[in-house]
């Protein structure tokens, strides 16, 4: 049941009464309290999550610009020192290897975040694919995350102007006493922060957000809100919305690849697979009942499969069922009925537009952490 | 307070005269988590022991309610339907779920509160 990797905050997460379940190989929190009020606390106010289990991997040395280009489907050549960027891993055949985000510490200096489920596997292929040292620091550096409307005004961060960093911009700071790297970057739709900071100084830093903000409505949120709030943002899951069998354009993250820069692992197939057009796409869906849509329900139109969902939930902030499916492209355009095939009976949905909520997030360019 | 009796799916019942009232135990809806809705029988029902009559879904699943006890069903608790929470904060409360009119006893396969504590661990409340 339980996974065999903890992170740093264990410990926090069982004080705080964490029912504590396996993701990827590590054993989080599903939730606190309950996920209604977790979720509706970020939409509110904020709330704090505990990403450690997502890898953190360093590289840096010459000509490290030059082999992540190579690397990654996104343009790096596009951000300075201090910002980040949201970008895939494909391979030969277009098909994702993984969607991650990289910070540019310098110039040929990076910070990479990926999937916990695909840590292992990423590394084994940066290293086949580079000479370049890439340094797993997913242990010794924790990532904690404080999402809402009032991140800006609750995060007691010192030595950091926190209204000078940009959507997907970062900077060092201060919280508890410990150095720690910010960055305005999140997977809930909402504005808000990442925080990296040394594992020994996590749980200090930790118990400082959350006694800054407990007053106003800060709540520790597990997986259940983080689900909802990724999903209602529009925000894909690796491994549920998308896999190695799943183009960036089935994905619906074509802006992600930017053919223009020159070659790199998988450019050709993407180029082929952008001239084809994709034979289906993601698109944001929701219950017309109570019915919640689930990873795997068959999408019918007029009793003929018509697709799949690949992540669901409910979402108490908006009271209704909601997820996204795989789809024929024209079913993927909004307002389209489809039927959910639930226990065996038909229920009835509607193709919706992603994000299906827009927080308070500064800019509409899809966010990941 | 009647005794309550337990089953290995984490329904609860109590009996009062003839009338049962039935539930899902505190395990049971720790372990789903929070309740999204109930799909409950309309009065009238006939029930064996063991019959399947709803489905409660959480975020993390949907599983099927079997019924303790044999009988008519002749109250469904309908406040349910807009608060499905009840069943987290008050599972052997205002979450209760229906009263069956019982057609004879309640049957020898039911657990005791220390044999359902034993079943999960200790955990029953």
């Amino acid at each position: 049941m339980a996974g065999t990797e903890r992170t740093a905050l264990y410990q926090e997460h069982l004080a705080l009464g964490g029912k504590m379940v396996d993701f990827g190989g590590w054993e989080l929190p599903q939730q606190y309290g309950s996920i209604r009020d977790e979720h509706v606390a970020v939409r509110r106010v904020a709330g704090l999550f505990d990403l450690s289990h997502m890898g953190r991997v360093d590289v840096a040395g010459a000509g490290a610009e030059a082999d992540l280009q190579r690397l990654f489907t996104n343009d790096l050549a596009r951000i300075a020192p201090g910002r980040a960027q949201y970008t895939l891993m494909c391979n030969e055949e277009a098909g994702i290897l993984d969607d991650l985000v990289v910070y540019r510490l310098g110039a040929d200096a990076f910070r990479i975040v990926v999937n916990a489920s695909n840590r292992l596997k990423d590394l084994a292929w940066m290293r086949a694919h580079s000479g370049l040292r890439f340094q797993d620091r997913t242990i010794e550096l924790s990532l904690l995350a404080l999402q809402g409307p009032a991140a800006e005004a609750l995060l007691p961060a010192r030595r950091i102007d926190l209204a000078a960093v940009p959507h997907f911009g970062f900077a060092e700071g201060e919280i508890a006493g410990a150095q720690v790297l910010i960055s305005r970057t999140g997977y809930t739709g909402e504005d808000g922060f990442e925080i990296f900071v040394d594992s020994d100084r996590a749980p200090e830093v930790w118990r400082a957000i959350l006694s800054a903000g407990r007053a106003q409505g800060v709540l520790p949120c597990g997986l259940g809100a983080r689900d909802a709030c990724r999903l209602e943002a529009g925000l894909r899951l690796y491994g549920n919305d998308m896999d190695e069998q799943t183009n960036p354009y089935q994905a619906g993250l074509g802006w992600t690849v930017k053919l223009a820069k020159g070659e790199f692992i998988g450019s050709a197939a993407l180029a082929a697979a952008k001239a084809q057009g994709p034979d289906r796409l993601l698109t944001g869906i929701r219950s017309l009942d109570r019915n919640i849509p689930r990873h795997g329900t068959p999408v019918q139109v007029a009793g003929r499969p018509a697709g799949q969902v690949t992540s669901g939930t409910y979402s108490f902030w908006l009271n209704q069922g909601i997820g996204m499916a795989s789809v024929a492209p024209a079913l993927a355009e909004p307002g389209q009925a489809i039927e959910l095939e639930v226990r065996g009976r038909k229920s009835p949905a509607e193709t919706v537009a992603l994000p299906i909520y827009r927080g308070s997030v500064r800019s509409p360019a899809p966010a990941k952490s | 307070m009647a005794e309550r009796r337990y089953t290995e799916s984490h329904e609860w019942v109590s009996v009062e005269g003839k009338v049962a009232t039935v539930g899902v135990t505190d395990f049971a809806q720790s372990q789903l988590g929070d309740v999204v809705f109930l799909e409950l029988p309309r009065a009238g029902l006939q029930v064996q022991a063991g019959d399947a009559f709803g489905v409660i879904e959480s975020v993390k699943a949907a599983s099927d309610l079997y019924s303790p006890v044999a009988g008519k069903v002749v109250e469904v608790n309908d406040r349910l339907t807009q608060q499905p929470e009840l069943v987290n904060k008050d599972p052997y409360g205002e979450g209760w779920l229906v009263k069956v009119e019982l057609s004879n006893g309640v049957g020898d396969g039911l657990l005791d509160e220390a044999a359902y504590k034993k079943l999960t661990g200790g955990r029953a409340e």
